[in-house]
């Protein structure tokens, strides 16, 4: 009997195209993706692009507005906002994501684990998952960080505390409707263990999805980052944080409403552009 | 010749809805038994069953003379493989054609490393495929390209036995037919014992030795193929034989025969 | 015999997705009042599409980029998975009496009193007057005689089946197609059949298309295209009926 080739003809919505190629032909990737770069890159380079110290001060030039020695102006202790601003996103970014580092693997395991396994596992993790989400997340925040003292290390206890539910819930929920497809059976079948069918089948199937869902759990984390400053259990001043100079503009807002409007909208930059992010990598494992 | 496979009053309830009730049968070396019956019958829980991944509430599984166990040791799992019904989800999306070929291969260390490469082009020629195949991804095949890839991955690991569930019901009737000769052809090419399911009639009796019916989670009948198919024993397998659409009498002379009654 | 003014007729249509690639390419035929046509082929053969085509539900991002459909009468259409076509969440009764009461224009209690006619002449049991069931508690069977009731409860003149017996058991197909040709001799409906299994259509239809690839590469008379197929295609569909014994003592 003759051979039947494989067909050598691929589908036709581009799977031949390399992932570059993908990404180019999804705007909101491609936009989401330069607006973090850029504030990466300034972040990364500010020391050598401002002249201008983050917490130095200046009394003789304070509350100034925005001219081109100082491009956003100065707050109430002269020091320069755009540098300030450029150096709290070093702090708040990194802390975003250190802080989604361990959450992010817990959870994605935890949650495969009950998917997978179902039975008494599956109930006691779904158990604690419906325990932590019946908490006002901003509640546990505040009292742990209240009990760990201020600072950063109560937004990394906290989150590792929470953060890994979300990743559970979805992993899980897939898991469970991935278990149902034969290519599980089949893996079962041919007498793979539990465990190796979980981190060789599964994850690579989970992780997309879990992965979009990091970048929306990465807006809500900013932004108690952001609030914890703003409430003055943050990250303690003189250190550069979003939240802390909100704050400390407040006063001013009736003549020099930059100052906390500001690294409001830097915020609101950093939740637009991983939202893109995430939109566009769904998009892009949709179409694949 | 003694059985490759017994089934001993196995029964499988699903809280209150049985699903199995107290089958026995037997699969003798190197035939194929087609296993009719119609949706909710229980024939793929069956299958699921001998396969291992239904445990049942009664009953036992003998692999020739093994007792099959709760928990299967790597070696009984190997003996019995399975074919499913869907080609879309019967493959790792994530995973390319070498790896799904290669994992069993390596895991239970049956050539070595080296050999890997070679033994992944011998199961795709087994099942006619090109040895392009290895590095493309089961979203590149056609549903019948992806189930002798099925194929080839369950016939990795040396099985006497393999089940196939609907393999061809998702297919469309061309590539059907070349499903169903490649499994004839490997089944006397590697001593198969095969286990081989199908609402399709006409499929199984292409492909069949002994048929068995089952209803309503019970086996009615279990039949020698020309018997079943010219004088069924009971009243159920001649209502299905009778239901079966069949090609009008096409013979020139004789008058088109529209049976509407 | 007279030559019937076709209710149905299709001149040289043809479809394509976004990116230009022709999905249905020129396909013409017409059927008469009370005639059956048969699309046959297998699947990417474009019939289901043609289907949709006539009834005006192309799928998004599917265009008709040529001919013409040119439809006398209502058309209804049967899909293939009765459940997927039936609301979960509304029981049966009352799904179809608002498919009555919108489309015949019936008063309420009117409409519920057709609906129930409708199901009755289905063969549905008639315990549903009195306690309306939801989808999940009937069979795949009773599922798809709903789909139809509600099909045939917009009064067409055309029926359009796309596979319905394909999902369901052998005996419950055989049923269906009884019901269905009953229910054509009774209201004299028009209807395009959409099957992959030549057998079915065989037993269905007056006249069939065997489809292939978007084209039509033949049609005609079924028992005249059966006896005589001028394509391979036609021949190799014809092959892949897999042969059942005859019963003895059937006859």
């Amino acid at each position: 009997m003759k051979p039947i080739t494989v067909n050598p003809q691929l589908h036709e919505d581009g799977q031949s195209t390399s992932i570059i190629s993908r990404i180019w032909r999804i705007p909101a990737l491609l936009a989401g993706g330069i607006m973090l770069a850029v504030l990466v890159l300034l972040a990364i380079f500010i020391p050598f692009i401002s002249p201008h110290d983050p917490t130095g001060q200046d009394l003789s030039a304070f509350l100034q507005p925005p001219s081109a020695k100082h491009w956003l102006g100065t707050d109430q202790l002269g020091r320069d906002l755009f540098t300030r601003l450029i150096y709290a996103a070093r702090t708040d970014l990194t802390i975003m994501v250190l802080a989604e580092i361990i959450p992010f693997c817990t959870g994605v395991l935890l949650g495969m684990i009950a998917g997978y396994y179902g039975k008494w596992l599956d109930s006691v993790i779904s158990l604690l998952t419906d325990t932590f989400i019946a908490f006002p997340f901003y509640l546990i925040v505040i009292i742990v960080a209240f009990a760990s003292g201020a600072g950063q290390r109560g937004i990394y206890i906290t989150f590792m505390l929470v953060g890994w539910i979300v990743f559970a819930r979805v992993t899980r929920g897939l898991t469970a409707s991935f278990r149902q497809q034969e290519w599980v059976a089949s893996a079962q079948t041919l007498g793979l263990p539990g465990i190796r069918i979980i981190l060789r089948h599964i994850l690579p199937n989970v992780l997309p999805q879990a992965i979009v869902v990091l970048m929306t759990d990465m807006v809500g984390l900013l932004v108690a980052i952001v609030t914890l400053g703003y409430l003055g259990i943050g990250i303690a001043p003189p250190t550069p944080d979003w939240g802390t100079m909100i704050s400390d503009g407040q006063p001013f807002i009736t003549t020099a409403w930059w100052l906390s409007a500001v690294p409001g909208l830097a915020v609101v930059y950093v939740g637009i552009a991983l939202s893109l992010v995430g939109d566009g990598l769904a998009d892009l494992w949709r179409k694949k | 010749m003694g059985a490759a496979l017994q089934v001993k009053n196995i029964s499988v309830h699903y809280g209150g809805f049985t699903a199995l009730d107290s089958i026995n049968l037997d699969l003798p070396k190197h035939t194929t038994l087609g296993l009719v019956g119609e949706s909710g019958s229980g024939k793929s829980t069956l299958a699921r069953v001998i396969a291992g991944l239904v445990v049942p509430n009664e009953g036992q599984v003998l692999l020739g003379p093994e007792l099959l166990k709760r928990k299967r040791s790597r070696e009984q799992h190997k003996k019995i493989q399975m074919i499913f019904q869907n080609p879309d989800a019967s493959l790792n999306p994530k995973h390319s054609i070498r790896q799904i070929l290669s994992e069993a291969l390596l895991f239970h260390r049956i050539v070595d490393r080296a050999q890997v490469g070679t033994r992944c082009k011998e199961l795709l020629a087994r099942v006619h495929m090109d040895e392009s195949a290895l590095d493309r991804y089961p979203h590149q095949f056609s549903g019948g390209q992806r189930q002798r890839i099925a194929i080839a991955r369950a016939l990795s690991v040396e099985p006497s036995v393999l089940i196939a569930d609907e393999p061809t019901s998702a297919l469309d009737v061309s590539v059907q037919r070349s499903v169903l000769d490649l499994f004839s052809k490997l089944k006397s090419e590697l001593d198969l014992t095969l286990l081989f399911i199908s609402h399709d009639l006409g499929v199984i009796h292409e492909i069949s030795d002994t048929v068995a019916v089952m209803k309503q989670g019970r086996l009615v009948e279990i039949n020698d193929k020309d018997q079943f198919f010219s004088r069924p024993e009971t009243a159920y397998s001649r209502e299905l034989l009778s239901a079966v659409p069949r090609m009008p009498n096409l013979k020139p002379s004789g008058g088109f025969h529209e049976p509407r009654t | 015999m007279m030559a019937i003014r076709p209710v149905l007729e299709i001149d040289a249509l043809s479809l394509a997705a976004k990116s230009n690639k022709k999905l249905v390419d020129n396909v013409s035929f017409s059927l008469s009042k009370g005639e059956t046509l048969g699309l046959v082929g297998e699947s990417g053969s474009g019939k289901s599409l043609t289907l949709r085509a006539i009834l005006g539900i192309l799928p998004r991002g599917i265009e008709q980029v040529g001919g013409t459909v040119k439809n006398e009468e209502r058309s209804a259409m049967v899909f293939q998975d009765p459940r997927g076509s039936l609301d979960p969440l509304c029981p049966v009764v009352k799904q179809l009496t608002e498919v009555v009461y919108y489309r015949q224009r019936l008063s309420r209690r009117a409409s519920r009193k057709a609906a129930l006619e409708l199901l009755h002449m289905l063969g549905l049991p008639a315990s549903l007057q009195t306690s309306d069931r939801y989808p999940s508690q009937l069979s795949g069977g009773q599922c798809q005689r709903v789909v139809i009731a509600m099909a045939l409860a917009c009064k067409p003149g055309i029926l359009l089946c796309d596979e319905p017996t394909t999902a369901l058991d052998v005996t419950v197909q055989k049923q269906i197609m009884e019901t269905i040709s009953a229910l054509q001799v009774e209201l004299g409906f028009a209807m395009v059949f959409v099957t992959h299994n030549l057998a079915i259509a065989a037993a269905m239809c007056s006249k069939l298309c065997v489809m292939k690839e978007g084209k039509i590469i033949e049609q005609g008379n079924t028992l005249s295209l059966l006896q005589n197929p001028q394509n391979p295609y036609t021949q190799m569909l014809m092959n892949s009926v897999l042969p059942v014994p005859e019963l003895e003592g059937s006859d």
